[in-house]
């Protein structure tokens, strides 16, 4: 791997960085009060390394949901990532350890950062992933040790960031007809069925979209 | 065990396996050209659809509120090619500015 892919992920994550950060710490908030501990919290986050899931797991039990609610729920918010695995799986080569390890810096963001017109740029992806990783579980300890967040990350906007930063990497791959038929073949599928299933489903389901590609063009 | 730790350790080691399956199976293997016809198009169709979801999403609920605005000012910003820090940076300024003025 050229290490200025490395670095250029690196820097490319830093402002992402900004804003996972501002919600790890709420997390680690959040995780406490569901019971699981500082080291419980801080555990998740290394272990699990996906916000959504672990908001809605932390949430579920806090309000003294069960553990398999639980469990399903952030099962069903990660099932997207098989597909992702997928997609990056020609750049991440390797001893059957390193992939396993490399799979794990595979998040939302970090994912998008290394995309380049549906490829994946190996470097992009582990330097994008290792800073998010970094920042994630350094914040989740400071929110489970009890440091009250900066300021509340929705009043400065910040959870508009990640679909501005999504819209404006699929902004990029608008170009050619069979992308924007995608784009909204999976847009619609997933607002259609977010009313009716679980969390989670409505992504993957729209990862459907994709089978357009199997149209000659 | 506490019911939280059956959690995390469930959680963990399902989400490590899901993120593993396909680096671990095909890792470094070129796709067949088929499949990466396919694959090619999951960025658009999932990246479109996490904007849609975090765009109008409300847990399961549909809703039109500040963030529509702020995306707005990203696709003008889009439009007028600025890059993808101050797409990012102008979108959460100006949710955040509705937000207040709201």
């Amino acid at each position: 791997m050229p290490s200025s892919r490395f670095r250029d992920g690196a820097r490319a994550a830093l402002p992402f960085a900004v804003a996972v950060g501002a919600f790890g710490i709420p997390f680690g908030l959040l995780a406490r009060s569901a019971g699981f501990g500082s080291l419980g919290a801080v555990v998740m986050s290394a272990t699990t390394f996906a916000g959504s899931a672990q908001f809605a797991a932390a949430s579920i039990l806090d309000a003294g949901g069960a553990v398999a609610a639980a469990v399903v729920a952030a099962i069903l918010l990660n099932a997207r990532y098989a597909p992702i695995g997928v997609s990056v799986a020609p750049v991440l080569g390797g001893s059957l350890w390193k992939r396993f390890l490399l799979a794990q810096l595979v998040v939302d963001e970090s994912w998008a950062i290394a995309n380049r017109g549906g490829r994946f740029d190996r470097g992009l992806l582990i330097g994008a992933g290792a800073v998010l990783y970094v920042t994630w579980v350094s914040t989740t300890a400071l929110g489970a040790l009890g440091a009250q967040a900066i300021g509340d990350p929705t009043a400065l906007g910040l959870d508009a960031a990640f679909p501005a930063l999504f819209l404006a990497l699929l902004w990029s791959q608008l170009r050619e007809r069979r992308g924007i038929v995608a784009a909204v073949l999976g847009a619609s599928i997933a607002l259609v069925l977010t009313p009716f299933v679980p969390l989670g489903l409505p992504i993957l389901a729209a990862s459907a979209g994709c089978l357009v590609g199997l149209r000659r063009s | 065990m506490s019911a939280g730790w059956i959690a995390i350790a469930v959680i963990g080691v399902a989400t490590m396996l899901i993120k593993a399956t396909g680096p671990v199976i095909l890792g470094g293997r070129e796709l067949p050209p088929r499949v990466l016809d396919v694959v090619t198009l999951l960025a658009p169709a999932l990246l479109a659809a996490l904007v849609a979801t975090q765009v109008f999403g409300f847990g399961r609920s549909l809703v039109l509120d500040e963030r529509v605005l702020g995306l707005s000012v990203a696709l003008v910003a889009l439009a007028l090619r600025a890059p993808v820090l101050v797409v990012v940076v102008v979108a959460a300024a100006a949710t955040a500015t509705f937000r207040l003025i709201a």
